[in-house]
C-alpha cells in the first residue's frame, strides 16, 4: 500500500473513532445526532477512497465510487428521517443549548 | 497476514465499534438505539474497506454496497415505525445527561 492509502486509512479509522466518542459522550439526541451522522460517513468515505487508490481494474473501481455515492446519498436522509421522529415525539433537549435565546431573538427580529 | 498497519487501523475500528456497543446497549430511548446501529453499520463498512485492501478480496466491496443498503432501509423503517407506533415508550420522561460542570444559567 502505498502512503496515500496509509494516510486515507488513518484519517478516516481516527474520524470514526470521534464519531463513537461523540455518540457516546454528548448529553442529548440531537448532538449525537451530528455526531454520528457527519463525522461517520466522512470517515467511511476516507476509508474507501484509501480502499481505491491501489486498484486499477475499472469493474472494481466503480463498485467502490457507488458505495461512497450511496451513502453520501442516504446518511443525510436517514439522520433527518430519525431527528424528525425525535422532534416529534417531543425529545428534550440539552438546557445549555439555550434554544429559548434562540426562540427569542428570532421572534424580536420579525 | 496483516501488516502493522493494518493491525493499528483495525484496533482503532474495533475501539470505535465497542464505543458504539455500548451506546447500543444503554441508549436511554430508541432514536439512539437507530442511530447506534447507523453508525455501527458504518464501521462495517470501513472494516470490509480495509480488509478488502489488505486481501485482495474485490467481493468483499459488494458486501460493503450491500450493508450501505441494508442500513438505510433499516434506518428509514425504524424511524417511521417509532413516528408511528405511539405504544412504544414515550421519551418525553427520558432524561436529558446532566452536564458535566454548572455554568451559571442567566436566561
Amino acid at each position: 500500500m502505498s502512503w496515500i492509502t496509509h494516510t486515507l486509512f488513518l484519517l478516516g479509522s481516527i474520524s470514526m473513532l470521534l464519531a463513537a466518542i461523540g455518540l457516546l459522550r454528548f448529553p442529548d439526541f440531537y448532538t449525537r445526532c451530528h455526531a454520528g451522522t457527519k463525522a461517520a460517513s466522512l470517515g467511511a468515505g476516507l476509508i474507501l477512497i484509501g480502499a481505491l487508490v491501489p486498484i486499477d481494474d475499472p469493474d472494481i473501481a466503480i463498485r467502490i465510487w457507488l458505495t461512497i455515492f450511496f451513502i453520501f446519498l442516504t446518511i443525510p436522509v436517514a439522520g433527518h428521517l430519525l431527528g424528525r421522529a425525535a422532534f416529534l415525539r417531543t425529545h428534550k433537549q440539552w438546557p445549555d443549548d439555550h434554544f429559548e435565546d434562540w426562540n427569542k431573538n428570532n421572534r424580536d427580529q420579525k | 497476514m496483516f501488516t502493522l498497519f493494518e493491525t493499528i487501523v483495525l484496533c482503532i475500528l474495533g475501539a470505535a465499534l465497542f464505543l458504539a456497543t455500548i451506546r447500543l446497549l444503554r441508549g436511554p430511548s430508541v432514536p439512539d438505539r437507530i442511530l447506534a446501529l447507523d453508525v455501527m453499520s458504518m464501521i462495517a463498512i470501513g472494516i470490509l474497506g480495509l480488509y478488502a485492501t489488505a486481501t485482495g478480496d474485490s467481493a468483499l466491496l459488494d458486501v460493503a454496497i450491500g450493508i450501505a443498503i441494508i442500513a438505510f432501509l433499516a434506518t428509514a423503517g425504524l424511524a417511521h415505525y417509532y413516528l408511528t407506533h405511539s405504544e412504544s415508550p414515550s421519551e418525553a420522561e427520558v432524561p436529558v445527561e446532566e452536564t458535566p460542570k454548572k455554568r451559571n444559567s442567566k436566561s
